[in-house]
């Protein structure tokens, strides 16, 4: 029974030192004061969860998070299932499907450093974006508009991922179903609501679940190279929140608890993203 | 499932007839509004990588330069301190993906083929640590680097990138090592072979289709990362492609031809790896983001 586990061995390892030991450690912060700058931290118990959780700029960022993740995740799905269907088409050749699905996953390509700079000098206000809309306005630096802005960045960046996935889901439905769905008189948009959605229920329940754990945790690059989470907040996210209280003020002990409490929610959205695979599998 | 008779899907039609008209037309105008969306960008951001500065914002603007010229290419290519964001890329995402495909390799055939004890609380643990936001170990993480004597360099980057690479890598890698049939390898060990034999004579020559998706998609989050990039290295000449945007953005106030000629150069191997393995690299990613 050893073989099995000197196999896994250098992961274990690895996960040991990358992975368990940093969370024990950074829960451990959240609790003292003076931590990584002072070699004998103090401790103070919940002293720097309640500063955190009382903190207004805490308040907006996890706001912000909520709003961006939540209008991204349903954007990427629906935008991620109508391209997956318009390709999935019965009504272009096989030619057009393979160039234009190409075309489509074009924005999931690019490195989110990228992705930035590129949005940057398309919304920068004499860009082609306000030339096309006959407009003048400051997408990333009006704080009206910032957190909309960056949501729409976001969109065009992630929704590939579902597109993909729907589309191998879509080519997966047996086409007898649509062939019975069409012999009882259902039209497409029943056919669309009584047969396609049905059988793609569980893919999209697992997508929303993994893109909600990636783009609540994991949208700082964006952010930080557009807007760094200005301006007057109206961009700042849990995670710019976080890196700022560390790498900007060396307020590492107040950072691990607000990294704490970002570790919690994430968890909870793990949890049943498990739970739902393990329920699929079975 | 509903069950239904499958006698008729012979008579599903190939060709749509004339009626059709409307509806292929409807599906075209949506087709091309989104090849817009997604392309339009793109191309915006190669046809300003050709162009001159003051063209750029030029009004109206125009897809087509009249100035098309490799200056900007020429600019970041000649210069040894841009050059070095693309080497310590290089070097940093080829270790990571030769590193985690090994380890992630052994992983793999210890959670396909043995039945032990710890097998599903460690593959539920490795589950959950795709779910660990960066930000929250980022902080232990520059203590334990620095104090490793890490801090600014390759090592410190490559250890740090496994944390992201591996996971995932050893999912896909046991859900492709799951479809071969055990028939192969066990013929090895019945014969006195060792397991390791088996893996390495047998196993990994079958498994380089999903050795490669997995390779593709390790190399892609590692070249792409700049949290951990940006916190654990400090010097110019330790920046990776990422930050050496970003540097571009602040030092040269705005050369938005170089910045775009940058990214393009930036994103090619992605693409690249993209275009050559894109079979492998969709069955993977697809199968071992959805079906587990």
């Amino acid at each position: 029974m050893l073989e099995p586990l000197a196999f896994l061995s250098p992961t274990l390892i690895l996960l040991a030192v990358l992975m368990v030991l940093p969370i024990v450690l950074v829960i451990g912060y959240a609790f003292m004061d003076n931590v990584v700058t002072n070699p004998d931290p103090e401790f103070v118990g919940t002293k720097n969860l309640v500063e955190i959780a009382t903190d207004p700029t805490f308040h907006i960022a996890l706001r912000n998070t909520v709003v961006f993740t939540v209008v991204s995740v349903v954007a990427h799905m629906i935008l991620g299932l109508t391209f997956a269907m318009l390709l999935n088409s019965k009504r272009i050749s096989a030619t057009s499907r393979t160039v234009l699905r190409a075309i489509y996953i074009m924005p999931w390509l690019f490195t989110v450093a990228v992705i930035a700079v590129l949005w940057r000098m398309l919304l920068a206000p004499s860009g082609v974006i306000n030339y096309l809309l006959s407009t003048d306005v400051e997408w990333l630096a009006d704080p009206k508009l910032a957190l909309g802005t960056v949501t729409v960045i976001n969109i065009w960046a992630g929704y590939p991922f579902f597109m993909v996935s729907l589309l191998a889901g879509l080519q997966g439905i047996p086409g007898d179903l649509y062939e019975a769905a069409r012999v009882d008189g259902a039209s497409p948009v029943q056919q669309f609501f009584h047969v396609t959605l049905p059988q793609l229920r569980q893919i999209i329940i697992s997508l929303l679940l993994l893109d909600m754990i990636w783009t609540s945790a994991q949208q700082f690059a964006l952010i930080w190279m557009t807007t760094g989470g200005g301006p007057l907040s109206s961009t700042e996210m849990l995670s710019t929140y976080t890196y700022k209280l560390a790498f900007d003020d060396y307020e590492f002990g107040l950072a691990s608890a607000s990294a704490v409490l970002v570790l919690a929610v994430s968890m909870v959205l793990a949890f049943f993203y498990v739970r739902h695979e393990k329920a699929r599998e079975s | 499932m509903t069950t239904t008779s499958a006698t008729t899907t012979r008579v599903t039609t190939t060709k749509s007839p004339p009626r059709h008209l409307p509806a292929r037309i409807f599906t075209w105008i949506g087709l091309l509004i989104g090849a817009a969306f997604a392309g339009l960008p793109v191309l915006w951001m190669l046809s300003s990588s050709f162009k001159s500065n003051r063209e750029i914002f030029e009004f109206p603007p125009r897809l087509l330069t009249e100035s098309f010229s490799f200056d900007s290419y020429l600019a970041i290519l000649g210069d040894p301190s841009r050059l070095r964001f693309f080497t310590n890329s290089y070097v940093v995402a080829i270790c990571v993906t030769i590193l985690t495909l090994l380890v992630a390799i052994h992983a793999a055939y210890a959670f396909s083929r043995f039945a032990f004890r710890a097998k599903h609380p460690l593959k539920l643990l490795i589950i959950s640590v795709q779910a660990v936001p960066p930000i929250t170990v980022l902080i232990p993480y520059f203590g334990i680097i620095v104090g490793l004597q890490m801090y600014d360099t390759y090592p410190g980057l490559i250890f740090t990138y496994m944390l992201f690479t591996l996971p995932y890598a050893i999912i896909m890698m046991t859900s492709y090592m799951n479809s071969l049939p055990r028939e192969l390898d066990e013929a090895v060990r019945v014969d006195g072979g060792s397991s390791m034999t088996a893996l390495w004579r047998v196993l990994v020559p079958v498994s380089v289709p999903g050795i490669v998706s997995v390779g593709v998609y390790t190399f892609m989050i590692a070249w792409n990362e700049y949290l951990f990039a940006l916190t654990l290295t400090s010097s110019e000449s330790m920046r990776t492609v990422p930050i050496g945007l970003q540097l571009l953005m602040g030092q040269h106030s705005f050369q938005w031809n170089e910045i775009m000629a940058m990214s393009i150069l930036g994103s090619i191997p992605v693409l690249a790896l993209f275009l050559f393995f894109q079979r492998y690299f969709m069955s993977g990613l697809t199968s071992g983001a959805v079906k587990n």
